[in-house]
């Protein structure tokens, strides 16, 4: 029982948490702006798994993360901007064309990387680490937190600035009254369709760079379907969060945390069969679902599309 | 204006099925492969050749029963996306139990109660996404989800550990002797599930069109607090939707397991749900219709999965296809409203 | 902002807006043709019309929700397109739309800096300044941060014409903006309208009430089928009674050429209704309530300890402001809601515990007043809605066998006794007309097995004659000896149907008052929560 205390099993768990949790952080934030403007974002996976086949692509061809996580923006963006024109302009319904980008991306990126890759199975270069001088040197507690991917911290910088923009600024007000009402936001001027187009593809940049991040730092290779559902994880952060970045950041760690056991586990010498420990972070959702449920609260134009008319 | 509404209709059907061949096509061509050499071979092996053709009436057999319960769960207003893990967990009970059952039991006993299980195994998979509906209207398409992953997982585990044949090196569960599977139909390849799911597609259809639950199921889809105004208890009927819907994929388990496979490896997930959803909707519901789309789609499977082996393209492009489809068959939808609409004016 | 607007005198000359020629058409409807109409800057300038005869269509043009297919709209002398509804505030034209348009979960202050630009920063110091200008100048005092969802309807009002106030007072649309107030709020709202009006601004008031089109109007125009049909000037409406220009209005509105056609009594709530003479003093009750609560979800208004009962041939009125538990009241009659505490009686045995179904079956009826929401399936055909509160029953069921030819044969029977206009009895309800979907929804309700029936606000948003032909079923059904429960926020047709009339405010019944003499008086101060 010993090693489930080590510091070297403590370290490696706490590490993996927040390379497995950037990913679902940077998800769950992205689906958080869509939902509080009323778009219900089934096809996220998609976005995520596009942002991660491009973004390795990227990284692969240029040498350079930073690359990788404009293109995994770009390929996140690319299915966002179908969804936005699909769902947000035309109307149609938001879940079936949410499946039918999730299984497109799913198909095309597996294709993709069959005809480019499956031969030599490329890996991406270990990862560049930002060290905070004297802080990093610190047992556990230094590799844990300050020693990361500069886009960890940019990550955690978004969350204060999310949490910013929704409390301060106009566009704070004019995402909520898309979602709560949006015959409101037109009264006052404001364009529901284009704000919720803006929110869309921000979502599509953002789980873009989150797909990004899980193949270029978290992975070093893409593998198909290698999201295997973290956009859905996001979608259920987005909504127990409430509309607070904050508690996207803490689920995204809760979860991270029971993604990265596996490793932990590894680490410590466990034998346990990785099925088990693949089925914690759905098991978690499921009893954080059945425990919190009943207090999330979903905006209530989520998912319709707005008609003027209707008002 | 009646022949020209049943033009409107057969092109609602076959322009979406088009446009995604013809954009699945250019994604072919610009992979570097010729796409008219890939359906060409795809509906000679799927289709035209008698042992593919078998083939396609096999596959058929677990899409039709997971089709018959996405059709009463679309009809109700029920986004049951956990198909997968209902019809996975399923198949490998299923698989597991049989073996045990066939040392003492009759053969045809055996099947059924497999069928039985299958069936009850999927249903036990969806009370959770039902019960958080039904009580306090959680979205049920992110718990099915989150379900659907946790029950492929399982079905693993129970896989590798407790039901795990000791005599074969790779996890699996004991092996159903060929001649103890179902029935063969006459002297072909295809065995009797397919009766099983055309039964169940047709069932299903007549319970949805012509009975009072149906109706009520219906109703519940199309306006809840409609429903609610009439007395029906929406939750109830929320549990028993799913609880059929799931029962069914259980049942397309069963189908695989007890019908073609014998035993379930690990790591094999078909993903047979998400692929069935288009199908479902280019039928627009209708149980009848959708025994020919689905006819189809097994046909594009079994000459795709020929094609992976012999043309290079790998069967990931079917998913495309069905990407496609789904999106084309909301666009075509959507213009159809848009020309209704200027029709009135 | 254009703050040179906020002090217009109120003689400035010129028209605020002139429409010239202003033609829009929908499908299969000629919604306005070419309506040529000046608004004046301090004037209130009525504009009435039954449903459909184009008023809302003419301000959604003003509003920049819709563009005129024809003709041209100038504002202040100037020809402008109004693209949007910012374009449209922009230009100084504020609009308080028949249903509130605010973010329910915002608060006063959020609500009224909507519509900033995005990448700013909510400046909240002016919106305050300005808050508080503005309330001075209408004269009313609200909390700026607590969220609008928690202010009563006639505040929230006041937040929206704030909010079409917000950027330079130079012309306020309103639309049927009393139809959810008390008749404190009516007057509040009328000075309110008046105060703007001497500071200059233009107001265009719609309502379908003639004595607020009195009251408040220095103009009136009347609109018909699309057609602006007549006007009344200040000087005409200075000579002229009431009852002159009631006459000449309604003249207008109907194109008859006498002024006292049935509908001009329905419109006027003209006609009091004599005691039925079904009702007998001494029957017992049909259906009571004893000390009866619900709960509430956020936003709704639950009942507390409410005793009520109603004899055979008797209309109970229930009247109040919208919002006070009516819902929740003809919820826990028809058995859809449960009672939290008390009892609910029904023919002297205690059904507290049924459901819709079991009360169903001891004839109680209700007549929803979500159409659309609860009343219908829309894609469900008229037969399917017609038996859709009896699946499963015979006669049109067998072994839960849906027997579609019975359906069928009952729902051409239905639509041929009451009238509905229909293509078939297979098309989907949705198509029908508002007037026509009620028809259903009585045929539905008030079949020879009633006995008890709820409705909830039974004419709202009909059309003077499916008005009137409701309120005819609704006394025919009290002489045939139905015990009735008719909530309504109509006065009017509360003081025309009622044989008492109970008060509901904050879930509780205030009051129950004889109709008679005195009782719109009574009621008004019960609604109030004066007396």
């Amino acid at each position: 029982m010993d090693a489930i205390l080590s510091p070297a099993f403590v370290t490696a768990l706490l590490l993996g948490a927040v390379t497995a949790g950037t990913p679902l952080l940077l998800a769950g934030l992205g689906e958080q702006i869509a939902e509080k403007a009323g778009v219900l974002n089934i096809g996220i996976e998609g976005m995520m798994l596009m942002g991660a086949y491009v973004g390795f692509v990227a990284a692969f061809t240029t040498g350079s993360f930073w690359m990788g996580f404009a293109g995994g923006a770009a390929g996140g963006v690319a299915v966002a901007v179908l969804m936005s024109i699909l769902c947000v302009r035309l109307g149609m319904n938001q879940i079936v064309i949410g499946i039918a980008l999730t299984l497109g991306a799913e198909g095309l990126t597996a294709l993709l990387h069959h005809f480019q890759f499956s031969r030599s199975y490329p890996r991406l270069p270990d990862v560049p680490v930002l060290e905070i001088p004297g802080l990093a040197a610190i047992p556990v507690i230094g590799p844990v937190l300050f020693a990361h991917h500069p886009l960890v911290y940019l990550a955690v910088g978004l969350v204060v600035l999310l949490g910013w923009l929704f409390r301060r600024t106009n566009m704070g007000l004019n995402l909520e009254a898309a979602g709560q009402k949006p015959g409101a936001l037109d009264a006052a001027g404001v364009g529901v369709i284009a704000t919720r187009t803006w929110a869309v593809l921000t979502t599509g940049a953002l789980a873009g760079i989150g797909g990004a991040f899980m193949a270029t730092v978290g992975a070093g290779l893409f593998v198909p379907f290698m999201t295997g559902g973290a956009g859905f994880i996001g979608i259920v952060l987005a909504m127990l969060a409430r509309g607070r970045p904050l508690w996207v950041m803490l689920g995204a760690l809760l979860f991270g945390i029971s993604l990265a056991l596996t490793t932990a586990f590894q680490v410590a010498g466990f034998n346990i069969p990785t099925d088990v420990v693949h089925m914690l972070p759905f098991a978690m959702v499921i009893v954080v679902l059945v425990l919190f449920a009943r207090h999330s609260v979903l905006p209530p134009a989520l998912g319709l599309p707005y008609v003027r008319s209707d008002r | 204006m009646s022949a020209r509404e049943a033009i409107a209709g057969a092109l609602r059907v076959a322009l979406p099925i088009a446009l995604a061949l013809t954009v699945g096509g250019a994604v072919l061509l610009a992979l570097g492969k010729d796409p008219i050499d890939y359906y060409v071979f795809v509906v000679e092996r799927g289709l035209l050749s008698w042992a593919g053709f078998q083939e396609s009436l096999t596959r058929s057999a677990p899409l039709l029963l997971i089709a018959a319960g996405l059709i009463v769960a679309f009809r109700a207003g029920i986004w049951n996306l956990g198909v997968d893990g209902q019809f996975l967990l399923a198949a490998v009970i299923a698989a597991a139990l049989a073996p045990e059952l066939i040392a003492f039991l009759p053969g045809l006993l055996t099947l059924l109660i497999g069928f039985v299980v299958a069936a009850l195994v999927g249903a036990a998979w969806s009370l959770v996404p039902a019960l958080l509906k039904a009580r306090i209207g959680v979205n049920e398409i992110v718990t099915s989800l989150m379900m659907s992953f946790l029950g492929i997982s399982l079905a693993n585990v129970l896989i590798k550990i407790p039901f795990n044949d000791p005599a074969t090196t790779v996890p699996q569960t004991r092996t159903l002797a060929v001649e103890d599977r179902l029935p063969r139909l006459f002297d072909t390849t295809v065995h009797a599930g397919i009766v099983i799911a055309v039964a169940a597609v047709v069932l299903v259809h007549l319970m949805m069109t012509r009975t009072a639950f149906g109706l009520r199921l219906q109703m519940v889809g199309a306006n809840p607090r409609a429903a609610q105004h009439a007395g029906l208890d929406v939750g109830r009927l929320t549990v028993a939707t799913f609880a059929l819907s799931a029962g069914l994929a259980g049942m397309g388990g069963a189908a695989d397991a007890l019908g073609v496979l014998g035993t379930i490896r690990a790591d094999w997930d078909p993903g047979y749900g998400l692929l069935v959803v288009p199908l479902v909707f280019l039928a627009r519901f209708h149980g009848i219709a959708v025994i020919g789309f689905t006819l189809f789609f097994a046909v594009l499977m079994i000459g795709g999965e020929s094609a992976a082996r012999r043309l290079g393209v790998p069967n990931f492009f079917v998913l495309v296809l069905v990407g496609l489809l789904l999106l084309f068959l909301a666009v075509v939808e959507y213009l159809d409203q848009m020309r209704r609409r200027r029709r009135v004016a | 902002m254009t703050e040179a607007a906020v002090s217009r005198p109120a003689t400035t000359t010129g028209t605020a807006i002139a429409l010239s020629a202003v033609t829009k058409r929908f499908p299969g409807v000629l919604a306005n043709d070419a309506i040529t109409l000046d608004i004046l800057p301090g004037e209130i300038h009525v504009l009435l019309g039954e449903n459909g005869a184009g008023k809302s269509t003419l301000i959604a043009m003003l509003a920049g929700m819709q563009q005129p297919d024809a003709g041209t709209i100038a504002v202040h002398g100037r020809d402008v397109r109004i693209g949007s509804p910012r374009e449209s505030l922009a230009l100084g034209i504020g609009t308080v739309y028949q249903h509130v348009l605010l973010v329910p979960t915002l608060t006063v202050i959020e609500n009224l800096m909507l519509g900033g630009a995005w990448w700013r920063r909510q400046d909240r110091g002016a919106a305050l300044a300005r808050f508080h200008e503005l309330s001075a100048t209408l004269g009313v005092a609200i909390e700026p941060d607590i969220p609008v969802g928690r202010l009563a309807l006639g505040e929230q009002q006041q937040v929206e014409i704030m909010r079409a106030l917000w950027r330079g007072e130079r012309v306020l649309i309103l639309d049927e903006p009393t139809s959810m107030l008390t008749p404190q709020g009516v007057a509040d709202l009328g000075r309110v309208m008046q105060r703007l009006r001497d500071q200059g601004v233009a107001i265009v008031f719609i309502t379908h009430k003639l004595r607020e089109a009195y009251a408040f109007g220095n103009r009136v125009s009347v609109l018909r089928l699309g057609l602006l049909v007549g006007q009344l000037g200040p000087d005409e409406l200075a000579r002229l009674t009431e009852a002159e220009v009631t006459d000449a209005v309604i003249r207008l509105m109907f194109g008859a050429s006498e002024g006292h056609t049935d509908d001009a009594d329905a419109l006027l709530g003209r006609g009091r209704r004599h005691h039925s003479s079904a009702l007998r003093a001494d029957a017992p009750p049909r259906i009571a309530l004893h000390g009866v609560a619900t709960e509430a979800a956020p936003g709704e208004c639950a009942l507390h300890a409410v005793d009520l009962a109603v004899r055979p041939g008797e209309i109970l009125g229930v009247a109040g402001v919208d919002g006070n538990g009516q819902k929740h009241l003809a919820e826990v009659l028809a058995g859809q809601r449960r009672a939290a505490a008390g009892r609910v009686m029904i023919d002297g045995r205690d059904a507290t515990a049924e459901g819709v179904a079991a009360r169903r079956a001891r004839g109680v009826r209700y007549v929803t007043d979500e159409r659309l929401g609860e009343g219908t399936i829309a894609a469900f055909s008229v037969a399917t809605n017609l038996v859709a509160k009896e699946i499963g029953r015979p006669p049109r069921w067998r072994h839960g066998i849906t027997l579609w030819d019975r359906v069928h044969a009952h729902a051409r029977e239905s639509v041929r006794r009451h009238d509905v206009r229909t293509p078939s009895e297979r098309t989907p309800i949705g198509r029908l007309s508002g007037g026509n979907i009620q028809k259903v929804l009585l045929a539905r309700e008030l079949d020879e097995d009633a006995g008890i029936v709820v409705y909830n606000k039974p004419t709202y948003g009909l059309d003077l004659h499916n008005n009137a032909l409701a309120r005819a079923r609704i006394a025919d059904g009290a002489a045939r000896g139905l015990a009735t429960v008719l909530i309504s926020t109509e006065l009017d047709e509360l003081l025309a149907l009622a044989d008492r009339v109970a008060v509901m405010l904050g879930g509780r019944v205030v009051g129950v008052v004889d109709n008679g003499a005195d009782a719109e008086l009574a009621i008004g101060r019960l609604m109030t929560g004066a007396a």
